[in-house]
């Protein structure tokens, strides 16, 4: 068979399984649309800004498991996705991005839309490819595929000059089964004798604890965690990228850890003796002060990434290799062995926990006149069954749906953890639903992030893909108010807008629902009504207390053990803002 | 410390830019890099010397070994090995210092390989301590230039780097 390259790039997505492509075209890539045009297998989901292909390919990826793939023309249109691009990098989301680059001959002479997107895009991508020769353009495209979803995941990049596309040059065209990289093959099953050692440190210890990271999502290890997790009978806490991978509201699971985890979760972290940390990998926002970061503990470190061990925190039994299988050698050796963990010592670790646990930490002022944005996600939990896909932006309102949607699933909660990216949430949301065309999906955001896509509504119209926004309106960049109030004495420097759209009127512009909640006895009949409206995207602007902050905290430069909690019960939590 | 990273990595467009990129985005020291194509043209050996804690080498070789057109990498700091380095001066001369210079260059196994009236060049290899030595020999007004290398090596013994 022979084919132009054009041709053979959208035959090559066929043949490679994909359903949707994220993008928007332009002269670079005008070939490549004239391709798509001529075919129905492959879904063409047209965006309405680059940024916006990149994260609805990474949202459809998280949802699924499969990898997103993003198509976008030279220059801007290959800047604009950077961001997406970057963001899929940091939490290792496996993405396919086709970008279109000026034709070969005038590379090189700042020609029309050009930029060097390689040397742009080369330090947030696993890997990136200039194609120079049609003839090589399935092959590379296959690589992109194999390397963007083994081992590590991470976006890929592929870079196609317009005259590799030209309709006038066919060349015979096959998809390759398989492919191999001599300087590229990702470890799968862990070190026999390093899975001994750490079996005998997890069950000699007196106070251990299970830290379970984003890998375990990506690496459908789950079902291996709750059951190494059973089997030992010891507390479990998870990193913001990990939360659903073992079931929130289970008696061993301590909730999220860092930052603003729970106190129980950050408290047994500082105590432990021994922590097994599986696919995560002791971020900032996790370790707090690393001088002060787990002062008693040995650490055991699973991690298919070898550059992921020992690179903040000093490992003391690494295990390089997938979580799934290095979790299920760990199950069996446990159940094979004669040794067991100590129930005397868990018991009295249990009781600590417990202890930690009393000081209920998230609790929040239930009687406020205000609609407190714990509310909205606890109702948001209750209006969905606990079923929904949630995305988020970035900032108050992505923390309170890490701490108050209590995941028990994977890959439910989708929110740009690593780079922290404003602006993820509508369009995750737009490819999750694709994704999952009978799931409720929400879109966790503030009014602040919301408008750094929020031309997306517009593509959510075209492709009927009814996501519920929740949008937790506190008239201020929350995050940023709130570390202001903390650490600048309350000077808000730019941290508020004073002339936010109506959001109502702009859902309605874009062809949507709108509705906005002021009371919080609204709360519960909005959602209500909002997910009963199946087939329409809905806005739902909820005016929250201005004042609300995220607890507990452990602000910057401090250890696990020195959170900042709510103002003791009894004393009122409302405060004037100056 | 210093280490001496040897590199394979597949000669293509792009490929140093990714080690050097590596070294520039993590904040790691180069103090010197040598690259050229191998008796296989679709591999490069390249040599990078740099400085740092063992916590800090042991990323550096993570983080190299990740980049997906590295093949394989050695430490030539952790067993016995050989480095070189190429040098070449070119040094003013007049009738008086000509002589000095001609011996200094002797005493230290060079070659002069271009002479005119007022001025040579020398070419020389060697351990970098040894070039270093020899700059620091020569009279300090008489150096018109200095071209280096960089450091490069191999391994004692029969094993070698290759795939």
């Amino acid at each position: 068979m022979e084919l132009s390259g054009g041709h053979i790039l959208v035959q090559c997505l066929k043949d490679e399984g994909v359903e949707f492509v994220f993008g928007y075209p332009g002269g670079a890539v005008l070939h490549i649309y004239d391709a798509i045009f001529h075919q129905d297998d492959v879904k063409h989901i047209l965006v309405r800004h680059e940024q916006a292909a990149a994260h609805a390919a990474d949202g459809y990826a998280r949802a699924t498991g499969k990898p997103g793939v993003v198509l976008v023309t030279s220059g801007p249109g290959a800047t604009n996705a950077v961001t997406g691009i970057a963001t899929a990098y940091m939490d290792s989301i496996p993405m396919v991005i086709l970008s279109g680059q000026v034709p070969s001959p005038v590379i090189g002479s700042d020609a029309f839309q050009e930029v060097d997107t390689v040397g742009i895009t080369r330090p947030c991508v696993k890997h990136n490819f200039l194609v120079k020769d049609v003839h090589q353009l399935a092959e590379t495209i296959k690589k992109a595929f194999y390397i963007a979803t083994s081992g590590r995941p991470g976006p890929v990049l592929v870079d196609i000059p317009k005259d590799i596309t030209d309709p006038n040059i066919k060349v015979p065209y096959k998809y390759p089964k398989k492919v191999s990289l001599r300087s590229y093959n990702p470890v799968v099953h862990g070190h026999k004798g390093q899975i001994k050692r750490a079996i005998e440190v997890l069950l000699s210890a007196q106070r251990p604890i299970i830290y379970s990271g984003g890998g375990v999502v990506l690496g459908e290890g789950h079902k291996e965690l709750i059951e190494l997790t059973r089997l030992l009978g010891y507390p479990i806490t998870q990193t913001l990228m990990g939360l659903g991978a073992y079931p929130a509201p289970d008696k061993q699971n301590l909730g999220m850890l860092g930052m603003h985890g729970t106190y129980e979760a950050n408290m047994a972290m500082h105590e432990s003796d021994v922590i097994l940390a599986v696919g995560a990998r002791f971020d900032d926002r996790v370790t707090g002060k690393l001088a002060e970061f787990c002062p008693y503990a040995k650490i055991i470190h699973i991690d298919v990434d070898p550059s992921s061990i020992s690179k903040t925190v000093r490992v003391d039994i690494p295990i390089v290799g997938e979580v799934k299988y290095v979790l299920t050698q760990m199950i069996e050796l446990i159940e094979d062995g004669k040794e067991k963990p100590s129930k005397t010592a868990l018991a009295s670790w249990w009781q600590l926990i417990d202890s930690w646990r009393a000081v209920n930490c998230l609790d929040y002022d239930r009687t406020s006149g205000f609609i407190k944005p714990q509310f909205v996600i606890e109702q948001l939990y209750e209006a969905t069954q606990g079923n929904a896909f949630v995305t988020s932006d970035v900032g108050q309102h992505q923390m309170y749906a890490a701490q108050y949607y209590s995941f028990d699933k994977p890959r439910r909660w989708i929110n740009s953890g690593g780079l922290g990216t404003m602006g993820f949430g509508l369009p995750a949301a737009i490819g999750v639903k694709l994704a999952h065309p009978d799931a409720d999906v929400a879109c966790v955001t503030g009014e602040a992030s919301i408008q750094m896509c929020i031309q997306e509504l517009s593509t959510a119209l075209q492709y009927n893909t009814p996501v519920k926004i929740i949008n937790l309106n506190n008239r201020y960049m929350g995050m940023v108010r709130q570390w202001q109030e903390f650490s600048y004495q309350s000077r808000y420097s730019q941290s508020y807008m004073d002339t936010l759209p109506e959001f109502v009127k702009l859902a309605e512009a874009y062809g949507h629902v709108g509705m906005r909640i002021e009371k919080p006895e609204d709360v519960r009949p909005a959602l209500q009504e909002a997910f009963a409206l199946k087939d329409r995207t809905v806005f739902l602007d909820f005016m929250t207390d201005r004042t609300e902050n995220v607890y507990p905290m452990i602000e910057a430069g401090k250890g696990h053990h020195d959170m900042k909690l709510r103002v003791a019960p009894g004393t009122p939590m409302d405060r004037e803002l100056s | 410390m210093r280490h001496i990273i040897s590199i394979l990595i597949e000669n293509e467009s792009g490929a140093l830019s990714r080690v050097a990129g590596l070294f520039s985005a993590r904040g790691y020291n180069i103090e010197s890099l040598t690259v050229a194509p191998t008796e296989d043209p679709s591999l490069s050996r390249m040599t990078l010397v740099t400085r740092g804690n063992d916590n800090i080498i042991e990323q550096i070789t993570k983080q190299l070994n990740k980049l997906i057109d590295v093949v394989r990498l050695i430490d030539l700091a952790d067993a016995p090995h050989i480095e070189r380095e190429l040098m070449l001066v070119k040094i003013k001369t007049t009738m008086e210092t000509r002589e000095e210079v001609k011996r200094m260059t002797d005493i230290f196994r060079g070659q002069i390989i271009d002479v005119t009236p007022t001025s040579y060049v020398v070419e020389m290899t060697g351990h970098s301590s040894k070039l270093d030595a020899f700059i620091r020999g020569l009279a300090e007004d008489s150096v018109i230039e200095v071209v280096r290398s960089g450091t490069t090596g191999i391994s004692r013994g029969e094993k070698g780097l290759h795939l």
